[in-house]
């Protein structure tokens, strides 16, 4: 399993949201390699992965991918982030 | 070459901006590069760069209800690694589909793309907690500030 954090510079949210995707990932007990990459950057980062987590202003920078792509309003909100994971990869 | 963010509960007073004001996003973010240039982490220019994020990408970077976190990439205009949080005076609004107003603008920089992997870790300690942002946006002093983020200073990543 490997899961793409994704904003648009790769220094700042997208770290936010991978440390609590691992967090939230530790609640569901899932393994998963977690990255965070930036929109430039997330043809390569995201080629293999099953999951893109990013806010909804940066849906439509991501294109084409067969990854599926989850929507996070809150960075914070673990559980939003958990129950989002748990969907997509369940 | 390691630089190393100072634990956030040390952040020096130059870091920190207690109700500015700002007319609207674009102002806020300033607000956040001025506390930067201000912190010798950056030059005014890369304030210019923060808004281009945004003017390209959308109000991404309001990444929780009342918070903004501002940034762009590393680049010349960037001396070292910098963290610092500005609260406005009254909340303006980025145009985001969930989390405005934002009455908290956190703005970081940094010279090599992995820099901020602690500090920022340290933030989500911090915020995981909904209440912080309320309470930043009303703190009256620096050193309330500082007690906020001594909570996040230890992360707790297991």
């Amino acid at each position: 399993m490997k899961i793409v954090a994704l904003c648009g510079a790769g220094i700042g949210t997208s770290e936010i949201l991978r440390v609590n995707a691992v967090r939230a990932l530790e609640r569901l007990d899932i393994e998963a390699e977690v990255s965070a990459s930036d929109v430039a950057g997330v043809g390569v980062a995201a080629a293999d992965a099953q999951v893109i987590l990013t806010s909804p202003e940066l849906v439509s920078a991501i294109g084409r991918t067969n990854a599926d792509v989850v929507v996070i309003e809150n960075y914070f909100d673990l559980d939003e982030i958990t129950a989002k994971l748990e969907v997509a990869v369940g | 070459m390691t630089y190393q963010m100072p634990p956030l509960d040390q952040l020096p007073d130059a870091a920190i901006a207690l109700h500015r004001g700002a007319p609207d996003w674009r102002a806020a973010v300033r607000r956040a590069a001025e506390a930067l240039t201000a912190s010798g982490a950056a030059d005014a220019s890369y304030g210019e760069r923060m808004i281009a994020m945004i003017e390209e990408y959308g109000p991404y970077i309001v990444i929780a209800p009342g918070l903004a976190m501002a940034h762009a990439r590393p680049g010349p205009d960037v001396h070292g690694p910098g963290l610092v949080i500005v609260t406005l005076d009254e909340p303006v609004s980025f145009g985001h589909a969930y989390n405005d107003p934002v009455s908290v603008v956190i703005g970081i920089a940094a010279t090599e793309a992995d820099q901020h992997v602690a500090s920022v870790a340290a933030l989500a300690n911090l915020f995981n907690d909904e209440s912080v942002i309320p309470a930043l946006a009303a703190a009256r002093d620096t050193d309330e500030v500082r007690r906020l983020l001594a909570a996040a200073s230890h992360p707790d990543l297991g």
